[in-house]
């Protein structure tokens, strides 16, 4: 008999399994065949920061959650409908993850005694047999074994055949969400083209994943989640750090300037690098420099001369960076500071995200040194938002923090990809012969926002010296005047303000610009927020969401927008950064939600103390 | 961006900036500059393509005093911002100024790494054997024993060889002179420029303040005979009085043989400065000159090699990745391999 096929709106899976069990490539490609058939999607891998972790235990669990649906999906949801385990220690890192009532699909071979006593389960403990997941609709499926048994002719080993079985459980859940094969198959194709045998032995195994679904009677339910209703034009799959290495990428086009990248690999920082390296016919030099501090100083010495010198980190390498982040700010120079913000202090939790490092942005240096902060919200805000502070640092001539963080840097989602010629132009203002005064180049002469022009070695006559001491306005002759330095100061702070005449107004996502209750947020935050605010909203209260991409300086209008509500609520992935900045700037009494546990907020914790606060 | 004005060839006066030199009266810098600008003009580059870049101390104040570009950077990472510079301009050229705090102590990790990539910059270490712009702490130079501020019982710490040092990160061009003989200096500083890769020019510079003397013992006109070695690519390696002294080896052993004891020039140890093994020999020469029996110190070009520079490289894999794959197309990566239409 054959299961029915009922329509759900949104459905999120979690993918569960050692590292080595192709958990991600699973999730990935289930994830490709929804986007491409038309759901909108939003995925969040979590691995653990060995890259080889004991087989088997608790620790050594990767997961990969995939929330898709035929309405707007805005995060990787929050519990799931179907938890896929291929061992027994997945299941029991897991299991709090899922809906009740919700489905288990568990690989029993990985139920055996070795597995259940790496897991931590008591002796006699048996969850696929005792009883205990009654709650649940539990689909026991001996993975394995069906694995061998397909391949047993095929001339493969243990290992190699063992290494398909997680396209047998890609076909069964592609068989239960009503999804063809046709996007895995070319996957396939394309993966194993110079190893046909792999690449049937593949297509086999994914085959009888699928059938197997047939076999299995009414204990599954299919369910089917129609295409979505998202604006109309051509899409890709986007995660947050491919989306940087883009944003870099159009950056050097729109300025016209050739990209310097100094980094020093750091989770989960380095996916950048790698992508960038690739690009050296994009106009993008990738240096992997020594150290954290060499990486920054190299990019400093190529915006010295004239290219656009960018370095990333996470939170530990930014804080080797700050002494030249002051130099990059007193030499006034172009200049980029990615930061994919971890879990810290210290190494912290490498693999997981947190916002801890806006302090660390906003202030982390010695002196009164201000710098432009900007923050992206989702994966493909990244392009955005990296974008926007390549513009800044070459048209205010400062250096600028791009802040990200581990969730959007490796969660996906469907991007309607801009074209090229309709992204915003860069404007380098370089220093010629004609800028020279009696003879003399005057380094520090400043335009109307306060920025110096561009004066690069090769250029005849403009032969100049700047340095980290402080320097005398205009001449840029070192000076130790007690008031030049007050003035000094002042302008750098002045610097940083001016760039908020050329950043727009701060609006709402969702809701009116007053009400009972504005939910202001910044970073990766923006999907539990937007989600949590729209079921709000449904429910019929004054509620609206605010999303921060503009730090320092916040636009213009941000501190009028907050008055126009009862309350401001801030949710954080920290101990209250925003806020306390916020509060003191604006001397408004905001309310922290705040989070530090590794994982992204829930749409319903965001609402649930949003319900607090309304009453 | 490089704009081409017909200027005429520049000489030392035009290095020279409107900027007050700051170096105590007496000071080994001010040879140092001097040398310096006396040289540059004869190598044929355009004032407008020249860089100092230099970090923090004494020494790395030298970029206010040259009219070319310059920056002054930040304590020990001058060889940093250098390798950007020279990765992305290869065709500038680029000096780094840098003394023994600078460079060997807290921007120690930086300098082994710019030698082993081998950008093509030119580092002048000034080496004093002290910290001077903090008033007279013991340095990564100084000898053993050192009483200073910070030690006054002696410091504990054992110097660092520069040059050994150097030999050992792979560098391709080691060379050693002194603020004190001005014509040596000149003739070492054109090599570090002729040569292509990385030239690292140890200076030992007087600190006439907090280490006065230090290396006297190599330009007096009393002792310099005897204490100094004046090396030369193809000649045989002699000093003392009437260059009666020579060096010859005994395996890997060098041994001091007086030419008037039955030894002929012959018979001593010849220059060969593409030699790495004797380089390595010639950098352990490093006796303390008051110790008895101590060998002379050298001077001169130790070691040179020619190696492929980091920016040559770099240039060539931005070619390679041209040619086989053109101009890169922005709306082609930003669709990358796949995508769909929602209508």
């Amino acid at each position: 008999m054959s299961a029915t096929l009922t329509k759900a709106q949104e459905v999120t899976i979690l993918f569960a399994g050692d590292s080595g069990d192709g958990i991600q490539l699973t999730g990935n490609q289930f994830t490709t065949t929804n986007a491409l058939f038309g759901n909108d999607v939003s995925t969040f891998p979590n691995f653990p920061a060995e890259i080889r972790a004991p087989q088997g235990t608790l620790a050594g669990v990767s997961g990969f959650q995939v929330h898709f649906g035929s309405i707007e999906i805005f995060t990787p949801g929050d519990m799931c409908d179907t938890l896929v385990v291929m061992n027994a220690a997945a299941l029991k890192a897991n299991l709090g993850k899922l809906k009740k009532g919700g489905t288990i699909i568990a690989n029993s071979d990985g139920f055996d005694p070795k597995n259940m006593r790496l897991a931590k389960y008591a002796d006699d403990a048996a969850p696929l047999t005792d009883g205990t997941l009654a709650g649940y609709r539990l689909i026991s499926v001996d993975v394995t074994r069906l694995t061998r048994e397909c391949l047993k002719d095929s001339g493969f080993g243990t290992r190699e055949t063992d290494r398909t079985r997680n396209m047998f459980v890609l076909g069964l859940i592609l068989w239960m969400y009503d999804r063809d094969l046709s996007a895995t198959l070319k996957f396939i194709a394309d993966k194993f083209a110079k190893s046909p045998a792999v690449a049937e032995a593949n297509v086999k195994v994914l085959n009888a994943g699928y059938a197997f679904g047939e076999t299995i009677e009414a204990n599954a339910t299919r369910v089917s989640v129609g295409r979505a209703n998202m604006p109309a034009g051509e899409y890709r799959s986007i995660m947050g750090n491919q989306a940087t290495a883009l944003g870099l990428v159009a950056a050097a086009q729109m300025s016209g300037l050739p990209v310097f990248y100094g980094s020093y690999p750091i989770t989960p920082a380095s996916d950048i690098l790698h992508d960038l390296s690739k690009y050296k016919n994009h106009g993008i030099t990738t240096y992997q420099a020594e150290d954290e501090i060499a990486a920054i100083g190299a990019a400093i010495g190529a915006s010295f001369g004239g290219h656009l010198g960018v370095t990333a980190s996470s939170g530990p390498g930014i804080a080797l960076k700050g002494e030249a982040i002051g130099l990059a700010l007193m030499l006034e120079m172009p200049l980029v500071i990615v930061n994919v913000q971890r879990g810290g202090p210290s190494t912290g939790l490498p693999t997981k995200t947190e916002q801890a490092d806006l302090f660390q942005a906003m202030f982390g240096r010695n002196g009164e040194a201000p710098v432009a902060v900007v923050a992206a919200c989702t994966p493909s805000d990244c392009f955005h938002m990296v974008l926007e502070a390549c513009r800044i640092a070459v048209e205010h001539m400062m250096p600028v923090f791009f802040l990200s963080d581990g969730y959007i840097a490796n969660s996906a989602e469907p991007w309607r990809f801009p074209k090229a010629e309709n992204l915003p132009a860069i404007k380098p203002r370089f220093a010629t012969a004609d800028d020279l005064e009696d003879g003399r180049y005057m380094p520090y002469r400043r335009n109307a926002d306060l920025a110096r022009k561009w004066a690069v070695p090769g250029t005849a006559g403009l032969e100049h010296r700047i340095g980290g001491i402080e320097k005398e306005d205009i001449t840029g002759n070192i000076s130790y005047d007690p008031a030049n330095h007050q003035h000094m100061v002042n302008t750098r702070a002045a610097r940083v303000e001016k760039v908020a005449d050329h950043i727009g107004r701060q609006t709402t996502e969702e809701g009116p610009e007053t009400g009972d209750l504005l939910i202001l947020g910044w970073g990766s935050t923006y999907g539990a927020i937007k989600a949590a605010v729209r079921e709000l909203r449904g429910q019929g209260h004054a509620v609206s969401h605010a999303h921060l991409r503009y730090i320092n300086p916040m636009p213009k209008n941000l501190g009028e927008l907050m008055h126009g509500f009862k309350h401001v609520l801030i949710p954080e992935m920290n101990t209250g950064q925003l806020s306390f900045i916020i509060r003191g700037k604006y001397l408004i009494p905001a309310i922290g939600l705040n989070k530090v546990m590794g994982i992204p907020f829930s749409k319903d914790e965001i609402r649930d103390k949003a319900l607090e606060i309304l009453g | 961006m490089t704009e081409t004005l017909d200027r005429p060839a520049f000489t030392p006066k035009d290095l020279e900036t409107d900027q007050e030199v700051r170096w105590c009266p007496g000071c080994g810098d001010y040879s140092i500059l001097k040398q310096v600008q006396r040289v540059i003009p004869e190598l044929g580059l355009k004032r407008e393509d020249i860089v100092f870049i230099s970090g923090i101390g004494c020494s790395s104040r030298f970029p206010y005093y040259m009219e070319t570009f310059g920056m002054h950077s930040i304590h020990g990472r001058a060889t940093t911002i250098a390798s950007g510079l020279k990765a992305s301009r290869p065709e500038l050229s680029v000096w780094i100024v840098t003394g023994d705090g600078d460079s060997l102590s807290i921007g120690g990790n930086h300098f082994i790494h710019l030698l082993r990539r081998n950008f093509d910059v030119n580092v002048l270490l000034f080496n004093n054997q002290i910290y001077g712009l903090t008033k007279g702490q013991y340095s990564p130079t100084s000898e053993q024993g050192k009483l200073t501020k910070s030690t006054p019982l002696g410091s504990l710490d054992h110097p660092f060889n520069p040059l050994a040092l150097c030999l050992g990160a792979d560098s391709t061009f080691i060379a050693r002179t002194m603020d004190r003989d001005p014509k040596h200096m000149q003739d070492v500083l054109k090599a570090a420029h002729l040569h292509k890769g990385t030239s690292l020019v140890e200076i030992y510079q007087n600190c006439n303040v907090f280490n006065d003397g230090a290396f006297f013992t190599f330009s007096d006109k009393e002792t310099k005979k005897q204490n100094g070695l004046f090396v030369e690519e193809g000649n045989p390696m002699v000093f003392g009085e009437g260059d009666a002294l020579g060096i010859r080896l005994d395996g890997f052993k060098p041994q001091v043989v007086s030419l008037s004891d039955g030894f002929s020039p012959d018979d001593l140890w010849i220059h060969d400065p593409t030699d790495r093994g004797k380089a390595g020999i010639l950098t352990r020469l490093f006796d303390d000159p008051a110790s008895e029996r101590a060998m002379p110190r050298p001077f001169g070009v130790f070691y040179r090699e020619s190696r492929p520079t980091y920016e040559d490289q770099l240039q060539a894999q931005i070619n390679d990745s041209l040619s086989r794959s053109g101009k890169g197309d922005l709306n082609k990566l930003l669709r990358g391999r796949e995508t769909w239409v929602i209508d």
